[in-house]
């Protein structure tokens, strides 16, 4: 297996080939990210225009995220191990118009760094209070909040001694089709940030700062939980939110 | 500045409500099975790949219902999510997508995420049908015919088999919205 050094050396060769290219997105084609080396399209992107069903994204409903979903913390009989922690922002469009009524999922590993999950077999503890998957639905001003426990940075096998900083997933739906955005939140400070292959998949230093949440104390409560807040900023909508029928 | 994507990653599946989703039971009488393969660069299954599907009514009309990811039964809401299984197989019991306008080519549009892929794909999966509306398709038509042979399902008596090579001689055609985002 490949030393977390050549990995660096990897990372650091393809972020300054990409410097100043104004690439904002991940990069397909990474491979310091072993499992995307047969995984990823060699042709480029077919540049299309979006057709009708395409202009308008999914429709959720309270029936698809109810309210106790977005508290992680209240999914089992006790409380989960770890940092308690508020989450909170703003999903906005490209135009920085609220994106309203729209389903955000999230999942995540626990304090330990462990995914209840069959598949993830890294020897650090199931916490039997902790299931690490929330939804619910922004608000009119396009506001959403979670309450969960801060997850743990864990080993995997990409390269020798690799570690993934801690991190939440998030899920996002725009009003068009198109905005689709499934994306991991990170937290700030992390050392191991420097060191992912999945974070620096994205080379553009600035783009790769937009994944950091920012601690907030507005959102801490005293003797209960810290706060932390991140916006997420979708594609542009094509489509305005006057034009209201299909 | 536009929030970038990131990797699904392996764990998603405590997320995916559906297994083999059913956006209609597959006792309704115009029910059809989307399924296929998705496959990577040396044509092995890819077992930890999520789907989503987003289509039309059998009319062309653009579903406005909730209740995708906890269904009642009845309500067709034009949206679904499902996970390959072990042998990197995937299904969709659906109905099939009306054209947007008359003479217009139907299709269900598609979005990839997988473990190992760093940002979702999106790509369509055309009815087979008349090849004249297909031809006339604006994006297939500015496609070479083994290309545009990728975005087409293959009929059967009560189902369409699409398959979804990630990377290959027959790489899907995959789209880029971005210049009109």
């Amino acid at each position: 297996m490949d030393t977390q050094a050549a990995i660096g050396e990897e990372m650091s060769k393809i972020q300054a080939a990409d410097l100043g290219t104004g690439a904002r997105q991940p990069r397909l084609d990474y491979p310091p990210y072993r499992s995307s080396l047969l995984r990823h399209p060699t042709k480029s992107l077919q540049q299309a225009d979006p057709e009708m069903i395409e202009l308008w994204a999914p429709c959720f409903g309270h029936q698809d995220a109810a309210t106790e979903e977005a508290d992680l913390t209240i999914q089992h009989t006790g409380q989960p191990i770890g940092e308690r922690m508020v989450l909170s922002g703003r999903v906005t469009d490209g135009a920085g118009r609220p994106v309203a009524h729209q389903l955000v999922e999230i999942w995540q590993a626990n304090a330990a760094g462990r995914y209840n999950h069959m598949r993830d077999q890294h020897p650090a503890p199931l916490d039997p209070n902790f299931t690490g998957v929330g939804r619910c639905l922004t608000d009119a001003g396009g506001r959403y909040r979670f309450v969960t426990i801060k997850p743990g940075p864990y080993p995997w096998r990409n390269h020798h001694n690799a570690w993934r900083p801690a991190h939440i997933h998030f899920s996002l739906f725009g009003s068009d089709f198109t905005q689709r955005l499934i994306t991991q939140m990170y937290f700030p400070g992390d050392p191991l940030l420097a060191l992912d292959p999945i974070h620096q998949s994205i080379t553009d230093p600035r783009a790769r700062e937009r994944l950091v949440c920012a601690y907030d104390h507005e959102l801490s409560t005293p003797e209960f939980n810290t706060g932390y807040r991140w916006d997420i900023v979708l594609t542009g909508a094509r489509r305005t939110p006057t034009e209201d029928q299909p | 500045m536009t929030t970038p994507g990131q990797t699904v990653g392996p764990f998603f599946h405590l997320a995916v409500p559906h297994r083999g989703d059913e956006l209609v039971p597959p006792a309704h009488p115009d029910a059809v099975r989307l399924h296929g393969f998705v496959l990577d660069g040396k044509g092995d299954p890819v077992p930890d790949a999520m789907l989503e599907i987003w289509q039309p009514d059998p009319q062309g009309r653009v579903v406005r219902a909730g209740g995708s990811l906890r269904r009642d039964g009845w309500t067709f809401t034009g949206w679904g999510r499902t996970s390959t299984d072990s042998a990197g197989h995937y299904s969709f019991c659906t109905l099939r997508p009306g054209a947007a306008a008359p003479g217009r080519a139907p299709f269900i549009a598609v979005t990839v995420f997988a473990r190992g892929l760093t940002d979702r794909l999106f790509t369509r999966a055309y009815l087979p049908g008349d090849p004249a509306v297909l031809a006339a398709d604006p994006l297939l038509s500015g496609l070479e015919p083994d290309r545009r042979a990728t975005l087409i399902a293959t009929g059967e008596p009560r189902g369409l088999a699409f398959d979804i090579r990630l990377q290959g001689d027959r790489e899907t055609v995959f789209l880029d919205f971005r210049g009109y985002a």
